[in-house]
């Protein structure tokens, strides 16, 4: 059914629809709207069956998605930023014990300085945790990707984290087109729990497991992303049969069949690239795109096919590996290692930046013509930057770098009443 | 467990193949420890095995236990001096448990609802001469009757009994009780010849065609003390006085009776006058801490209104009056004389000296040791004459009821193995479950049930019973006092307390068993064992 | 309180078994048919109070909700001697996540039974001091508050044993841990500091909260049942002795848990909605010195260079204890 709402309600929604028997959550920015929506279902019984828990911590709203999992609920649960640092351990945990949560992360900057607003810098983080990670570039895509996401984990008996930009996605209202719970019941089975706590079966989860088999667990996590790399595609291929939609799979592309550039990026921002490569396209540019959705597992030899015919790439990321540069970019980097590629890294829009179109088609001709840094920070103010580093050159107690760079923009209360 | 997650999920239970035994330095072990208040019975009973049925109610059972060493247990739960009381070693936590008080008990039901005695073996073939039916012979008599062996007791005197009936007295001792414990022994097929004094031992065997003879006259010969007296002075033996008690005539004593003496037998006199109208006055020479008699008696006796001079010898007897010196303690505690003199009244003098054996039926006989007026026996209770034996107060040893039964026990298993061609062979003593073995938290506090004891009227004017006897809740309630002192009682403590459940359950009446492939040898149990039933030893390693 | 009061070993006891009482009345530890909840072969050392707790608490649970029970742990010796691949002691269903997690996993536990109307399978949750009463207190706390049908259990040794005996906030005044030496003016743990887990699980409101120690097997059990009848947040702590960590003979385990009851030291209390409901008394009043003295911990409270002071002031906590329970025969409680 299509609808014009917001993306949250949309999320929320599309959960609901997955019958989920547990969700847990703790509030933060920019998540809350999705549990707040879910948590009036469970309460007013439009989502039966289904415990909804106010948890006192992101820490805590894991372990209870570990617990009821363990316990063979379908669980769910949605965080973001600070949110997810906070609940790391019991990610990984829920990683290394196996079990099929699905979360939503609202992808959100990670302080200090506290932000609010959207990157992917939280979910990144969690990289090597165990997790599965999709991105969803729409609010359409955020909807079709969750439900696609308890059947891919449920598979795999393996968590899955669906990433949508937080306020960009989360707070839009777009049209979405909502599936009936006949198309949703269809699609995803009920929970079929590949271990589960039962007095029946009294199996002993989490156990201590030294050098002489730690590897091969280890390993064995890495082999189910591995077969989720083949399982994602089948099932976005079924989705479509269902619900009569491309949505998911690993990676999307762009007018990228003559590309000699290709732009890749993930999340919504691919929205704006696609524009612009519009743009250029109808000047003549032979820019393409291409959209990683499935960011674990990472898909290395689709993201190596779609580049191959390529000149050169720009990576445009939402994070940053300091003292590295890209994150994204490295993984894409080694798909295509060996074709000789010439690769850039542009990092945009942390902390919520806006990405101007305007910024992108210049950073896009600039990589076309290969005049590129290999890392660029895409709308950095130089200016602000470079008085900070040079006070800091003749000053070691400076004074907090935030502080001094809204000084230098004009933007600090001393600056307006000093 | 094929489909689930690789070494993080596992399958229930599956320590039991990690044998933890190996890190044992030191395993336990259960073992019987030998029960103070057993060690400590003269009679040889098993007391804490009969207090163990009597704790769950089951009171035949408890009897039938008792009796396997003791057939007069009703007597014994009213003269013995239990000394099994004094070695409880609940008597370190509260008070001793009341053992002889339940053993009355358990002996009272057995009277009141006739129990016999289980049916004795098949015929021997054998037939042993008891001569005396006083405690020792009595209990020999029916022991090895209970063997198979024909028994004939001869006894001098009117009726059976010995010291139990002439020497105590009936407030202490009623004498239908004694009665029926007698007669359920002979019950067993003991025969019983009254007013038979044997004679000549040898000759007696001979007559019957008796294969042994157990010999067990007792003292009956009060003795005599050298005291200046006047023609008229009235100075009897307690013994008579005791033993005229049982019969038509009643000693005349008077109305100012000084019996001279500490011990039991001179307070049971002196008790026995008073309940016959008269003033009886205790002398003895020394203080009452050093008399031999049981306090408690001097206490009832002091209640009853018997008066005690102490630390007093008597130096004259006069008609109707005695003259006493003071004496004074030495250093070494021995009574020394003051030259200080008192005169008491005294229509008569009976002297509680202590007594004699009759020893006129040995005579002549080859092999006897004799000495100290006392027939040696060997530790079988052999006489030097093979096939006769002796015991109770003819031969050397404390002279009470418990002694006496307990030497006819020992006898009989002796007599049994001579006459098999055997020697009785006691099982080795365990070592003793002393107060240090045991963990007396688990006992809840309980004190000792008190006895009740007749009003004083009665007790001064009337021969009834002093004593009275437990009803079944108290006696469930004393039986249950008991620690089960180095035995165990199967309270599950070792099973429960074991943080590597390495002990096995072996279910009612089996204990215990331990899993040494799983035992760490923390030794919570032993620690936790409430009897001190098991113990560490140090593994060979 | 906990048990009957009974006059003998036999039927009053405080012995684990009584050949005299009716079956119903006997203890869980009693019966051949226990649950041995976890099984012989464990790694726990020598003597171990958690090993014995657990299993008593366990065993107690299993009975009271008929086998139907999981269980969360938090990391810890319970988890580590229990759960060392390739070989568990475990037999109900079990699981360990974190160190700080196990009320929230447990709620979750509970979250999918009622979801799934599987009402007749409960849910305990377990850990040690550190686990309960520093790192998952705050999810401890948020399961209390939700009021969750969780027993959650506390094995309370008094310090982090299995990472080398290090100070946790149940650790008490004086005692020497590996981040409190016994060295300076005042030696060991300082006075002043420490939480008293059960007030503040009390101070929930929670409908039942009890203290409990392995030396008093029919009352630890009397509690975990009845906890076991109730639906919601409970809270149980068990103390229980380390001989490791405390420097204890390894057959001395139970007489600590004793000797701390019976000085005042560890007050045994149950209270329903936050009220006190009952004590169990003390039997026979001790001087501190003697829960002190066996333990090498506070070794440093004694000889040449004694702290008589310290002792002083440890025995007046255990006094206001006394006071504040009504833990003598024949005060009020």
């Amino acid at each position: 059914m299509l609808k014009q709402t917001e993306g949250s309600k949309a999320v929320a929604e599309a959960i609901a629809l997955c019958r989920p028997e547990v969700i847990c959550a703790y509030p933060i920015s920019p998540q809350t709207h999705i549990v707040e929506a879910l948590g009036e279902m469970v309460k007013s019984g439009e989502l039966p069956k289904c415990e909804f828990i106010n948890v006192e911590s992101e820490f805590a709203a894991m372990s209870v998605a570990i617990g009821s999992s363990a316990a063979g609920a379908r669980s769910y649960t949605a965080t973001a930023s600070q949110g997810l640092l906070f609940m790391v351990e019991a990610v990984y945990n829920a990683s290394g014990l196996g079990l099929p949560i699905v979360m939503t992360v609202a992808n959100r900057a990670i302080g200090a300085p506290i932000n609010i607003w959207n990157d992917h810098s939280d979910s990144l983080s969690q990289r090597d945790s165990g997790w599965m990670q999709l991105f969803a570039e729409t609010n359409q895509e955020a909807v079709d990707l969750h439900i696609q996401a308890f059947k891919l984990a449920e598979e795999l008996s393996m968590p899955i984290m669906v990433c949508m930009d937080g306020f960009i996605l989360t707070h839009a209202f777009e049209r979405v087109d909502i599936p009936s719970q006949e198309q949703v019941d269809a699609y995803l089975p009920p929970f079929d729990p590949r271990q589960m706590l039962d007095p029946a079966e009294p199996i002993s989860i989490g156990a201590m497991v030294g050098p002489e088999a730690f590897m091969e667990v280890k390993y064995l996590a890495h082999a189910k992303q591995l077969q989720a790399l083949e399982l994602i595609p089948q099932l976005a291929a079924e989705f479509k049969q269902t619900f009569g939609r491309d949505s998911g799979g690993l990676v999307r592309t762009y007018r990228a069949d003559d590309a000699e550039t290709m732009i890749v990026a993930m999340g919504s921002v691919l929205g704006t690239i696609k524009d612009v490569v519009d743009e250029m396209r109808e000047q003549g540019h032979k820019v393409g795109v291409l959209g990683i959705i499935s960011y674990r597992p990472f898909p290395l030899q689709q993201v190596r096919e779609a580049l191959v015919n390529c000149k050169r790439f720009l990576v445009l990321e939402k994070s940053l590996a300091v003292g590295m540069g890209g994150i994204v970019a490295t993984d894409v980097r080694m798909a295509v290692r060996g074709t000789g590629l010439k690769g850039y890294t542009a990092i945009a829009g942390l902390g919520g930046r806006p990405i101007p179109k305007t910024s992108l088609h210049k950073l896009f001709l600039e990589a076309e013509q290969e005049s590129l840094e290999p890392v660029t920070f895409v709308d950095l103010d130089w200016d602000a930057v470079n008085k900070q580093l040079e006070r800091e050159r003749q000053n070691r107690h400076s004074g907090p770098i935030a502080e001094n760079m809204l000084h230098d923009k004009g933007m600090s209360t001393a600056a307006k009443f000093g | 467990m094929a489909n689930k997650p690789f070494a993080i999920t596992l399958k229930p239970g599956t320590s039991l193949n990690n044998l933890t035994g190996s890190w044992r330095t030191a395993r336990p072990v259960y073992l019987d420890r030998l029960p103070p208040c057993n060690n400590a019975c003269p009679a040889g009973e098993d007391i804490q095995g009969w207090l163990f049925h009597a704790e769950s109610g089951d009171y035949e059972q408890a009897w039938r236990a008792l009796v396997e060493n003791n057939p007069l247990p009703a007597v014994m739960g009213r003269v013995c001096y239990h000394p099994c009381e004094s070695a409880c070693n609940r008597g370190q936590l509260d008070s001793s448990v009341g053992i002889n008080s339940v053993e009355r008990f358990l002996g009272d039901e057995a009277i009141r609802r006739g129990w016999k005695f289980a049916a004795a073996a098949a015929a021997s073939g054998k037939k042993v001469l008891v001569v005396g039916a006083g405690p020792s012979g009595l209990s020999a008599a029916y022991h090895l009757a209970r063997m198979g062996h024909k028994v004939e007791i001869q006894e001098a005197g009117p009726l059976a009994g010995g010291m139990m009936r002439f020497g105590i007295p009936k407030y202490r001792l009623p004498r239908e009780v004694l009665d029926a414990e007698v007669q359920r022994i002979l019950d067993l097929g003991v025969t019983l010849k009254l007013n038979c004094k044997v004679a000549h031992i040898e000759q007696s065997m001979q007559d019957g065609g008796f294969d042994a003879a157990f010999l067990a006259v007792g003292a009956h010969i009060g003795k005599r003390a050298m005291i200046p007296a006047g023609d008229a002075a009235h100075i009897v033996d307690a013994v008579s006085v005791l033993r005229s008690m049982e019969g038509e005539d009643k000693p005349m004593l008077g109305r100012k009776v000084v019996v001279y003496g500490g011990g039991n037998t001179a307070v049971d006199v002196a008790r026995t006058v008073k309940r016959m109208g008269a003033e009886p006055i205790i002398v003895y020479r020394r203080t009452r801490d050093k008399a031999p008699a049981h306090d408690f008696e001097i206490e009832e006796a002091l209640q009853e209104g018997v008066m005690i001079k102490w630390l007093s010898t008597i130096k004259q007897a006069g008609d109707s009056s005695i003259t006493i010196e003071k004496m004074a303690l030495d250093d070494k505690g021995f009574p020394q004389p003051t030259g200080e003199f008192e005169t008491l009244e005294a229509d008569s003098v009976v002297l509680a000296l202590g007594q004699d054996v009759d020893l006129s039926l040995l005579d002549g006989l080859p092999g006897l040791e004799i000495k100290n007026g006392t027939v040696q026996v060997a530790p079988n209770m052999m006489t030097g004459h093979a096939g006769i034996f002796a015991g109770g107060d003819m031969v050397p040893s404390e002279r009470t009821v418990t002694v006496a039964v307990g030497h006819g026990k020992k006898a009989a298993r002796n007599i049994d193995a001579w006459l098999r061609g055997t020697a009785y062979q006691p099982a080795p003593k365990h070592e003793l479950a002393e107060a240090g073995n045991l963990n007396t938290w688990y006992y809840s506090d309980a004190d000792k049930t008190v006895r009740p004891m007749l009003d004083i009227i009665r007790r001064q004017t009337s021969f009834d019973e002093v004593q009275g006897g437990l009803d079944e809740t108290t006696a469930l309630f004393e039986a249950r006092r008991c620690l089960s002192c180095g035995n165990c009682f199967e309270c599950d403590n070792c099973y429960g307390v074991c943080p590597d459940n390495a002990v096995i359950k072996l279910g009612p009446g089996k204990r215990f068993e331990f899993k040494y492939d799983y035992c760490k040898g923390c030794g919570l149990c032993v620690a936790e064992c409430p009897c001190g039933a098991i113990k560490m030893v140090p593994e060979d390693i | 309180m906990g048990f009957q009061t009974v006059k003998f070993y036999q039927t009053g006891t405080f012995t684990v078994g009584n050949r005299l009482l009716a079956p119903d009345e006997r203890s869980v530890q009693a019966g051949e048919m226990r649950s041995n909840s976890i099984s012989s072969g464990h790694r726990a050392c020598q003597g171990c109070g958690e090993a014995l707790g657990a299993r008593y608490a366990i065993d107690a649970a299993m009975a009271e909700s008929n086998g139907q029970l999981i269980a969360a742990n938090a990391t810890g010796c319970l988890e580590v001697f229990s759960t060392p691949y390739p070989e568990s002691s475990w037999q109900v269903p079990w699981i360990h996540s974190l160190f700080g997690n196990a009320p929230a996993v447990a709620t979750g536990i509970a979250a999918a039974l009622k979801v799934k109307g599987k009402h007749d399978v409960r849910v305990v949750a377990q850990g040690g001091d550190g686990g309960t009463t520093d790192i998952g207190f705050g999810c401890l706390s948020g399961m209390f508050e939700r009021n969750d049908d969780v027993l959650y259990i506390c094995y309370d040794n008094e310090a982090y044993m299995n990472t080398g005996v290090q100070r946790s906030s149940a650790t008490p005044p004086a005692a020497r841990t590996a981040t409190t030496m016994p060295v300076g003016n005042e030696p060991g743990n300082v006075f002043g500091q420490g939480k008293n887990l059960p007030e503040i699980a009390m101070a929930h409101g929670i409908p039942y909260v009890a203290t409990a120690t392995v030396a008093d097997l029919r009352d630890l059990e009397y509690k975990v049942r009845k906890a076991m009848k109730i639906r919601g947040a409970r809270y149980i702590q068990i103390f229980v002795p380390c001989p490791l960590g405390w420097g204890t003979a390894s057959d001395a385990t139970i007489l600590m848990a004793r000797l701390a009851k019976e000085t005042g030291t560890f007050p045994v209390f149950e209270a329903e909605y936050g009220e006190v409901t009952g004590v169990l008394k003390i039997r026979n009043k001790l001087p501190v010195e003697e829960y002190l003295k066996p333990q090498k911990r506070f070794a440093h409270l004694f000889g040449k260079h004694a702290h008589p002071e310290m002792i002083a002031r440890l025995q007046a906590i255990a006094d206001r204890n006394i006071r504040k329970y009504g833990l003598l025969q024949d005060q009020e409680s």
